[in-house]
């Protein structure tokens, strides 16, 4: 009895020194190894009378086990030890850069086309395209703007032959009529595109981006349109009010006419929009010409709607406070990086249109 | 359109405030661009102050002043007067002033040596007194706080200037803009009181129009004055004149032009003395040349309505006069011209001869075929009271009556379009103010549309005409309905999407340059397609269609080098174009990428990009847009703008006949011809229109989710093959032999030299071998080995490299 006592105790005393791992396996053979003290320990059980044997091997194994854990213990601490010490050689300067990552950019009109069509998507409108090469018929004439008609100078076109049949759409106009061309009322479409005018200054380029809406169905009157124009203007610039002003005027494809004013202030020569009472021209709209339903063979006693032509240029330099048109198609690397957006920004209406 | 106040109140009664009418010409579609005074010459003449005066270095009697005129900097001025001293008020005008005394226009000059920008003025000079001894000397108290303002009050009436939609010729004319105020509620239109002029006789100079085809004018109205005194306007007229911002002439060309800037009524005066005999309005011949008060010799084409004598052309009818007949300040006899013409007519023969006037301009939007007489009598009464003269009775050739139009209009139809409703009273009232005849016939109107209203011929436009007078405030803004017919986006445009930001998503910069493109710059890389000049370009390096995306991206990249920027990806999604008809285009992704890869990095080891860069770009976009990598199959075919042997093109399947993507570094003679300094340039192209949609839906193409627990074994060869063999047809030999089996094919080296014949290199792989049944045994992996080598060397002449 007192054997195995004073073996856990003479052990228990030595593992508690400060040892390393060889000194460790040293006592853990002198304990279990093949002549081991414990090990010899569990040989001699046999020779034991059988009622001393029960509460000898008991105590034998209760012993084994704690002497087992101790050496388990201190093998652990050294190993962590070890792992901490050269932990300490190991140390880098994390203030060092990390390693490259080129983050791409989304071109900011690619991004107003995103909002505006996420936006259309909730009320119901799908999006159509038309090609950029166009002829007279589907840019002028189909729109109610026959040939003598002097709202041709105020486009002023780019031809691809002399005879002036072929031409760069003007305006994302001709899609109204490829789409009704096509199907059947009811209508209920955008049309986002390259627009092209021969005009180049300042807040003019030969390019531009124009999104075209069209709403055509039984009962569709100007207070639909209205309610559109609100519902878009106020979802894109996201804010709850817009001050919004329909004024009459004149499109050869829409009759009644409007331009549509919104509201905007100053604040630190930064343009505020919803709120000021300074008005500001972003678009176009009337209620489709007859003549134009006419052009596309649909019945006018039936059917009626609004249209309207937004640009989409204006509409990306006002939200995100972009002052020179021509700038959105210089590509300076330094101006795709500071207006662009991150790719994973897709603006959906239920994550919200911008960050 | 520029008018005052006043002269819109010599129109309307009226007692609503300036700005109140401003407001409401907007509310009524006539768009108010500005009303400010007009400047005036009189602007340059300012308040200055003389800082210092020195000694000219080289003329006794001038001195160099430096003058404080309210600006930044002060200007320096040569001055002469024994006056101009230090801290002098005084009068400045700068250069471009003209002096009023002597009408000198001042201009930057050198006195002696020493540049002068302006004049400091004496009275005499600005007319202000006799005073010429020295230069003006202003009062301290009055104007020490005033440098740098105006000198003379600027006392022109503030003008409003109106953009007029091309559908209102009538509201080119101050009465017009004044009846739509009326119709508004803004006063009341004034009647133009009848002027009784007394006639002379009739007309003398015989006027004919002839019935060629296509005649351009079917009216003509004339009078004759004779006896006149032509002269300077008087200071009304002149007033008027002026606060447009235009020259007064005489008094004849002046009244001419009050009228058509009052009523919209275009008028012409001819030297009666100069018409040879008589007016013949005819079409033009081929090869008719005559002078235009342009001062232009004008050739004309064939039928281009002119107004001619016995001996030729006088003037393009409607368009402008011609010198031959023009009236000057000794002219004594006068013929008075109100005509009118088709706006056809006008319309084409200014666009051939690219003329635009302030009359071609009315004419061609639609005159009021009724104002003939109004707009002789009123010019007529004028120029008689200011020039004196005797009036000749009207003479009015015609060769079509004036068609009085009348539609039908029913009443719902207003509300049926504008979403609300007005009374029918109210409806008829506005009809009548614009000057309509009106008949109720029940719940119709019948209805007589005014002469001048020539953009009115159906119901839509009465709806119109109620609505915007009624004020577009008053239509409802109706919530939308959220209620979906279509899918917002088709597969096409959905692919368009995705695309775009996955390109973006590999560190491409979005960019989006013009269709058009330097046609230099676009043989480079036009390959087969048709060139597409544009007639018109905004510039001579703007003058194609683009063929290709890569013209305006290599551009702009050499732009973005040369401005210091190095390692660039930039790419666009856009169109190129095929042909010029519609339709004729196709949608690309072009990327280009120039540059070295971590330059300048602490821990990685930069290198140039390659071509293997561009197939990653290309390859990985496809497979995230859904393509499946096993079936992808590249080919070495690519145009001729790529490196011929670092590109390759991209099927979407092996049997597929066009690719849909190259990608490849960029030719070397077209990097050298556009001067495009990098280490290396790199792009490729994505054809989205032959990304055909050839799969299901994601959720019906997910296969079942299988997969093998049993131990992966790995085994290497390296394959001695003719140099031109294509590692892509070692994968799939080897990948077919059993698919069962063989999980994949990785190379990881290829080496050629040492060791190795000169026509042949060594491919390196590791192929990973997995049963999905059981762990295979050695015995099972030594037969898959001698499969595969045996394979290989059968199909491939390769040799298992020992």
């Amino acid at each position: 009895m007192s054997d195995i006592k004073k073996i856990k105790h003479e052990f228990l005393h030595k593992l508690n020194a400060d040892l390393n791992i060889e000194s460790i396996n040293q006592i853990k053979s002198e304990l279990f190894g093949k002549n081991g003290k414990i090990s010899n320990l569990f040989k001699n059980l046999g020779s034991l009378p059988t009622e001393e044997r029960k509460k000898f091997a008991s105590d034998l194994n209760f012993i084994k086990d704690e002497l087992q854990e101790k050496i388990n213990k201190k093998i652990q601490e050294i190993e962590i030890k070890e792992i901490n010490s050269k932990l300490d050689n190991e140390k880098v300067d994390v203030t060092l850069p990390e390693r490259d990552i080129v983050q791409g950019k989304i071109h900011p009109v690619s991004q107003v086309i995103d909002e505006i069509s996420s936006i259309f998507s909730e009320i119901g409108f799908s999006v159509e395209e038309g090609p950029d090469v166009e002829n007279e018929h589907y840019n002028f004439t189909a729109l109610n703007t026959p040939d003598n008609h002097p709202a041709r100078d105020m486009h002023d076109t780019f031809y691809l032959d002399d005879k002036k049949e072929l031409l760069l759409r003007t305006h994302t106009s001709p899609v109204q009529v490829r789409t009704m061309l096509k199907g059947k009322p009811p209508f209920k479409i955008i049309a986002p595109g390259r627009t092209y005018r021969s005009d180049s200054d300042q807040t003019h380029a030969p390019m531009f981006h124009q999104v075209e809406g069209l709403h055509i169905d039984k009962n569709v009157n100007m207070g639909h349109l209205k309610g559109c124009l609100n519902y878009f203007i106020k979802s894109f610039f996201e804010v709850d009010k817009i001050k919004m002003r329909f004024r009459p005027s004149h499109f050869p494809f829409t009759e009644p006419s409007a331009e549509v004013d919104i509201g905007y202030e100053l604040k630190d020569g930064k343009i505020v929009i919803g709120e000021g009472d300074k008005w500001l021209e972003i678009l176009g709209c009337g209620m489709v010409h007859p003549n134009v339903l006419k052009n596309v063979k649909i019945n006018t006693d039936k059917y009626q709607g609004y249209a309207f032509g937004i640009g989409i240029d204006r509409l990306a330099m006002l939200k995100y406070g972009i002052n020179d048109l021509r700038a959105f198609f210089e590509t300076d690397y330094r101006w795709l990086n500071h207006f662009g957006f991150d790719p994973l920004d897709v603006p959906s209406n239920y994550r919200g249109l911008s960050r | 359109m520029k008018f005052t106040i006043d002269w819109l109140k010599e129109h309307l009664d009226t007692k609503f405030k300036d700005n109140q009418i401003i407001e409401k010409l907007t509310d009524v579609g006539l768009e108010v661009e500005s009303f400010e005074k007009v400047s005036s010459e009189l602007d340059n003449f300012k308040v200055a102050k003389i800082i210092n005066a020195e000694q000219h270095p080289n003329a006794d009697k001038l001195k160099v002043c430096d003058v404080d005129i309210g600006e930044q900097n002060t200007v320096k001025v040569v001055c002469g007067a024994p006056n101009a001293k230090k801290d002098l008020l005084t009068v400045y005008a700068g250069p471009g002033s003209v002096i009023p005394k002597n009408n000198m226009k001042l201009t930057v000059s050198k006195i002696r040596g020493v540049t002068s920008y302006g004049m400091l003025c004496s009275e005499s000079e600005l007319n202000l007194s006799d005073e010429s001894d020295g230069i003006t000397e202003l009062k301290l108290n009055k104007y020490s706080d005033k440098v740098g303002k105006n000198f003379f009050k600027n006392n022109t009436e503030k003008v409003i200037d109106l953009s007029i939609t091309p559908n209102r010729p009538d509201c080119l004319g101050v009465r017009g803009v004044a009846r739509d105020l009326a119709a508004a509620g803004v006063g009341k239109l004034k009647i133009i009181s009848n002027m009784k002029i007394k006639n002379s006789g009739p007309q003398k100079i015989t006027v004919s129009i002839t019935k060629d085809k296509n005649q351009g004018c079917t009216i003509f109205g004339s009078c004759l004055i004779k006896d006149v005194t032509n002269k300077e306007s008087p200071k009304w007229l002149k007033d008027k004149i002026i606060s447009l911002g235009q020259k007064p002439i005489s008094a004849i060309v002046d009244i001419t032009n009050y009228v058509m800037l009052d009523l919209n009524r275009p008028l012409h005066a001819y030297d009666a003395d100069k018409i040879d005999k008589e007016i013949i309005v005819r079409n033009s011949k081929k090869g008719e040349t005559f002078e235009a008060l342009d001062n232009k010799e004008y050739k004309l084409d064939n039928d281009m309505c002119v107004i001619s004598d016995k001996s030729g052309v006088l003037g393009l009818g409607g368009i402008i006069g011609g010198t031959r007949s023009g009236t000057e300040f000794n002219t004594k006899n006068i013929l008075l011209e109100s005509a009118y013409f088709l706006p056809k007519s006008i319309r084409k023969t200014s666009k051939l001869l690219n003329i635009d006037t302030d009359a071609k301009f009315r004419f061609e939007r639609g005159i009021d075929p009724q104002s003939i007489e109004i707009g002789l009598e009123k010019a007529a009464q004028l120029i008689t009271k200011i020039c004196g003269g005797k009036v000749s009775k009207f003479d009015i050739q015609s060769i079509r009556k004036v068609k009085k139009n009348k539609i039908k209009f029913k009443i719902s139809l207003f509300e049926k379009i504008a979403g609300f409703k007005i009374k029918d009273k109210e409806v008829i009232n506005i009809l009548i103010d614009l000057g309509f005849k009106v008949t109720k016939k029940k719940s119709e109107l019948e209805l007589t549309i005014p002469t001048w209203r020539p953009d009115i011929s159906q119901p839509i436009d009465i709806v119109e005409e109620i609505v915007r007078i009624k004020g577009y405030n008053n239509i409802e803004t109706l919530e939308p309905e959220k209620n979906r017919i279509k899918d917002t986006l088709n597969k096409q445009q959905k692919l368009f999407h995705f695309l775009q930001r996955s390109v973006a998503s590999k560190g491409y910069f979005e960019t989006v340059t013009w269709s058009f493109t330097d046609s230099k710059i676009n043989n480079l890389f036009r390959e087969n397609y048709k060139e597409i000049k544009i007639v018109n370009p905004i510039s001579s390096d703007l003058d194609v269609l683009r063929n290709s995306i890569f013209p305006n991206l290599a551009f702009y990249i050499k732009k973005n080098l040369d401005r210091g920027f190095k390692d660039i990806s930039l790419y666009e999604i856009g169109p190129i174009f095929k042909d010029n008809n519609p339709g004729e285009q196709l949608t690309l992704i072009g990327g280009i990428k120039s540059g070295k890869i971590s330059r300048l990095n602490w821990n990685e080891k930069n290198r140039s990009v390659d071509v293997f860069d561009a197939k990653k770009d290309t390859i990985q976009t496809l497979i995230e847009a859904g393509y499946d990598r096993h079936n992808l199959f590249i080919r070495e075919k690519s145009p001729s703008y790529y490196h011929p042997g670092k590109s390759g093109s991209v099927y979407l399947d092996k049997d597929d006949i066009d690719p849909v993507a190259y990608f490849g570094e960029i030719h070397p003679n077209i990097i050298k011809k556009l001067d495009i300094k990098t280490e290396a340039l790199v792009g490729f192209e994505i054809y989205l229109d032959y990304l055909k949609d050839k799969k299901l839906k994601l959720k019906d193409s997910k296969s079942k989710f299988q997969f093998s627990d049993y131990q992966k074994s790995d085994r290497d060869f390296a394959f001695v093959v003719d140099k031109n063999f294509k590692a892509q047809d070692l994968i799939e030999i080897i990948s077919s032999i059993d698919q069962s089996l063989i999980k994949s094919v990785k190379i990881f080296d290829v080496y050629e030299g040492e060791n190795i014949p000169k026509d042949k290199k060594s491919i390196a792989l590791n192929v990973t071998i997995q049963s999905s049944e059981k762990t295979l045994e050695e015995s099972d992996l030594e037969k898959i080995n001698k499969l595969i080598i045996s394979t290989v060397e059968t199909k491939s002449g390769a040799k298992i490299r020992s």
